[in-house]
């Protein structure tokens, strides 16, 4: 019986047509291919890109130094040296995130008691030179500036989930 | 209920024997069993006040506290009843009203008792929402900062001032939610033992200033080392972070440091970071130094040492240095076929027939049990801080102390002190000796006091008594005097004869180094060809600094090896090796009590520098001295064990009471005492210390009297001048200062072009 069915499955050429109703019935439907990078596609608030050091409004460093983020960092790409400043206040005089180590999981983030250093949704970016792809605090302190309003917006979304 | 009888009790269901009377939180951490507490330290007396650890003892409707319940025999005690538990849990909470939840920027956090117990007996969510308690942060001093605020009030800080410092200098003022600890009048807390109340502070109320920020608790490698600024050798665990050193504690060690260390030992590592720090071997030129490979700085280091050979080479050795790095100085030395070598730098007097190998005279430990001791020329409290302690342990218990000094020193316990100028001391001691009994040149003509009648006839009635001579009498022109007289009335007393060594391996060295050939002061005044020095600075660490500098200036070829650069180095030395300092380097210190305590080193020699033993071992194969085919200090360590490691210590002094006398009585003495942060290259550069009240710096002391025969006041400037070297000082009052003397302390800037630490000297107007 069995080889009856497949001899005439294969006649007819029904798994083909099969198939080809597939390709038709999408040939019809609307396209969603983002014609990059012209087009973006949508990004979650929840996105993990690139590292951003934030500041209070009144243009303090939100860091303090507590180094958590350092100890949870699975990948060891945070490196940390901190000391009084001249106020007396704890702060970083050293705060470098490689971004070769990073592996994007966001627990710095979710360790940060200050929400200082946050992951935002900027994910273009590249490297000419090896040492680029060190993030120092300057670095990170203006890619926070240059995003706080989104950033602020973000956690302010995700504010009732965590 | 008899105090050795042994009763059984019944922990958590568990049968544990116990003493009557011993504390119930002692028995169950003896067992093993872990009770919650803040107050309760085992070295401090019982407060109770945390009311951390209630537990429940059967028959008993209330927790009862297990630091201040004693043990009684059939006592069941459940520590995680629902009573207990609820108990801890509601003081927890109490405990948390006021303390602030500032752990990210606290630097306890991590290593905090109040973040562990929290965890293990708290409650997870806080019920409190009024506004917490806000205390002004005190200034206490260079060392210690505080965040009060953060305070628990379990006084273990204010005990321990009182109980083991030995000065009230914490105290709780205020009642209720107003107590605040605090120094009550704006002051430093000065005591040299000040560091630990960072380590008894449960909370991170009293932190250590240096380290503030510097780093966590769990990115620090903990690594065991030895304490090498005095002869006590204490236990330190060396905080390491990506091969640096980021600070020393304490490791616990009851032979010798219990639980403390001395604020020395503890901040003594911010000078590693010292700018002066050599990194790179160095060579004297024309046109000044220039930096040069190891390789051509050992060459001509091996071709300068070739020339000078013989007699005519002198080494000094600091003794500091470790077993090992002298045992190779002591066989390179010979193999040049010198016998010159020593590491008795600040030794005032080499006459008598010293002892051959000069220990404490007991254990550590057994200064506590001490019931009366005379202590000459010692400020065992700023020398040697934790013999100090021990000695005030014995103080407190009822000992009579008594010291023969050219100072009134300030002592925290009862003491007599018979202060006298330095030619008096050596009159002081014979006095004691005829009061006891004795005979002899001198003794004979002393006359003798009712103080020192007193003093002979403590040491003589006391089962155990000891006679120790410190850093002061070492220094003394007139030591082998002293030190016989020191033996005369340990004899006639019987009293056990100690020393109480200057630096950390003062003891050791006897073992490693063969002082029969010129002894140091000798090769200063008998210039040599050559020198080689290890770990020493010309112009603070020997007996008489213009005497050595000038010997290094006239000698052919000086090399240095050295942790540090200064200028006095620079013009001493032609070659400067850089060594590895405290930390990097392995090695062996012989303690005051005759213990050998290797350690390894916490960290990779920083730079270029080199451990000295690995430097000395490569000149001696440059140099085709035999025995100098070690590959680690254990094989050097091993060589010292066969040759030396049987040796017993032996106080046998010879007698030279038949000395002459070198300090005259009459005229101006300097006293010139080494005072505890000026002590080695090491302690010098730890800025934080010298910033400290004990950090003094230099100037002429004199009391009132001495200063109006002169017609000098508090603040002028005066010339102090010591064998035709002047130095220009300012003045200073100092009420402990006998007549007819003045202190001008030595290892100091300032005080490097006098002479010798005592003799005479005179004071002109600047």
């Amino acid at each position: 019986m069995k080889v009856l069915t497949d001899y005439i499955k294969s006649l007819f050429l029904l798994e083909l047509f099969k198939g080809l109703n597939l390709t038709g019935r999408y040939l019809f439907k609307k396209k969603f291919t983002v014609q990059y990078p012209e087009e973006k596609a949508p990004v979650s608030p929840r996105f993990r890109g690139l590292h951003a050091q934030r500041r209070y409004p009144n243009g303090e460093e939100r860091c303090i130094a507590c180094k958590l983020c350092e100890a949870t960092c699975p990948a060891l790409a945070i490196t940390i040296e901190a000391e009084p400043r001249e106020d007396g206040s704890r702060r970083t005089t050293r705060y470098d995130i490689d971004l070769f180590k990073c592996i994007y999981c966001g627990y710095c983030q979710e360790s940060c008691p200050v929400d200082a250093i946050v992951e935002t949704r900027v994910y273009e970016y590249s490297f000419e030179n090896r040492e680029d792809a060190i993030m120092t605090k300057e670095k990170l302190l203006a890619i926070g500036d240059k995003y706080e309003a989104q950033i602020a917006a973000d956690i302010e979304a995700q504010a009732k989930y965590r | 209920m008899s105090e050795d009888q042994t009763v059984t009790i019944e922990v958590d269901g568990r049968e544990l024997q116990a003493q009557a009377g011993a504390m119930l939180i002692d028995v169950t951490d003896a067992a093993g069993i872990n009770i919650p507490r803040f107050c309760y330290h085992k070295k401090l007396s019982v407060s109770a006040n945390c009311r951390m650890c209630l537990v429940e003892v059967e028959k008993v409707w209330k927790p009862l506290p297990a630091c201040a319940t004693p043990v009684a025999d059939g006592m069941k005690v459940f520590t995680r009843s629902p009573m207990a538990l609820a108990a801890q849990k509601g003081t927890m909470e109490f405990l948390l009203i006021n303390h602030p939840l500032d752990c990210p920027i606290c630097d306890q956090g991590g290593e905090c008792e109040l973040q562990d117990v929290a965890v293990g007996y708290g409650s997870d969510v806080s019920r409190f929402v009024e506004g917490k308690r806000v205390v002004k942060d005190k200034d206490i001093g260079p060392l210690v900062a505080t965040d009060l605020t953060r305070c628990i009030h379990c006084t273990r800080c204010v005990r321990f001032g009182a109980e083991i410092a030995g000065i009230r200098e914490l105290g709780a003022t205020g009642r209720g939610e107003h107590m605040t600890i605090g120094t009550y009048i704006e002051k430093s807390v000065d005591s040299e033992l000040s560091g630990n109340i960072i380590d008894v502070c449960p909370v991170g109320s009293l932190t250590s200033k240096p380290f503030r920020f510097h780093a966590r608790a769990w990115e620090l490698v903990q690594r065991e080392s030895i304490a090498p600024h005095d002869s006590v050798g204490s236990s330190v665990n060396v905080h390491v972070r990506r091969n640096e050193v980021m600070r020393v504690v304490p490791c616990d060690n009851e032979a010798v440091n219990e639980c403390w260390i001395s604020d020395r030992d503890r901040f003594s590592y911010t000078g590693l970071a010292s700018e002066e720090r050599l990194t790179r071997p160095m060579i004297k030129q024309k046109n000044g130094w220039m930096e040069t490979s190891w390789h051509d700085a050992l060459n001509q280091v091996a071709q300068g040492l070739k020339d000078v050979a013989g007699e005519q080479l002198g080494a000094l050795v600091s003794p500091s240095a470790t077993l090992e790095e002298m045992h190779l100085a002591q066989k390179l030395v010979t193999g040049l076929g010198s016998s010159n070598i020593d590491y008795r730098l600040r030794q005032g007097d080499f006459r008598g027939q010293e002892s051959a190998y000069p220990w404490l005279g007991q254990s550590i430990e057994a200064l506590e049990t001490l019931n009366a001791a005379l202590l000459i020329g010692s400020n065992v409290r700023k020398e040697q801080p934790i013999l100090g302690h021990r000695l005030r342990k014995a103080a407190v218990a009822g000992a009579n102390i008594s010291f023969i000094n050219p100072m009134e020193l300030d002592m925290n316990y009862a003491s007599s002190q018979l202060v006298n100028t330095p030619a008096g001391m050596v009159d002081d001691l014979a006095a004691v000796a005829k009061a006891q009994g004795a005979s002899g040149d001198i003794i004979d003509s002393a006359e003798v006091g009712d103080a020192h009648k007193a003093v002979a006839e403590q040491l003589k009635t006391a089962d155990n008594a000891s006679v120790l001579l410190g850093n002061i009498a070492v220094a003394h022109p007139d030591y082998s005097l002293l030190c016989s007289l020191a033996a005369k009335v340990a004899e006639t007393s019987g009293a056990k004869l100690g020393f109480l060594p200057e630096a950390a391996n003062s003891t050791g060295a006897r073992l490693a180094i063969r002082t029969d050939g010129l002894n140091a002061t000798a090769m200063l005044e008998h210039p040599r060809k050559g020198y080689l020095l290890m770990g020493v600075e010309p112009a603070y660490d020997f007996y008489n600094p213009a005497l050595a500098t000038t010997a290094f200036d006239k000698a052919e070829f000086v090399v240095a090896l050295t942790v540090f650069r200064s200028p006095t180095i620079e013009a001493a030395a032609d070659v400067m090796l850089p060594i590895s300092s405290f930390g990097e380097t392995s090695g062996t210190y012989v303690n005051a009590e005759g213990t050998w305590q290797s350690f390894a080193g916490a960290v990779s020699p920083k730079g270029e520098t080199r451990p000295a033993w690995k430097v000395l071992r490569v000149l001696g194969n440059m140099l085709d001295i035999d025995g100098f085919d070690q590959d680690s200090s254990v094989d050097v360590f091993n060589e010292v064990k066969e040759t030396a490691g049987d040796r017993q210590p032996d106080n046998t002094v010879g007698d030279a009471t038949d000395s002459e006398r070198k300090v005259a009585a009459g005229g101006l003495t300097r006293i010139g005492d080494v005072p505890l942060y000026a002590i080695d290259p090491l302690v010098r550069r730890a800025a934080p210390l010298q910033q400290t009240k004990d950090a003094i710096s230099a100037s002429i002391r004199l009391n009132a009297r001495e200063a109006t025969r002169g017609g000098f006041a508090e603040g002028d400037r005066a010339v102090v001048v010591q064998d035709g070297n002047r130095a220009v000082l300012p003045i200073e009052i100092d009420p402990n200062v006998p007549d007819s003397c003045v202190r001008v302390p030595a290892g100091l800037a300032g005080t490097e072009m006098l002479g010798g630490q005592f003799g005479e000297v005179t004071l002109e107007k600047a």
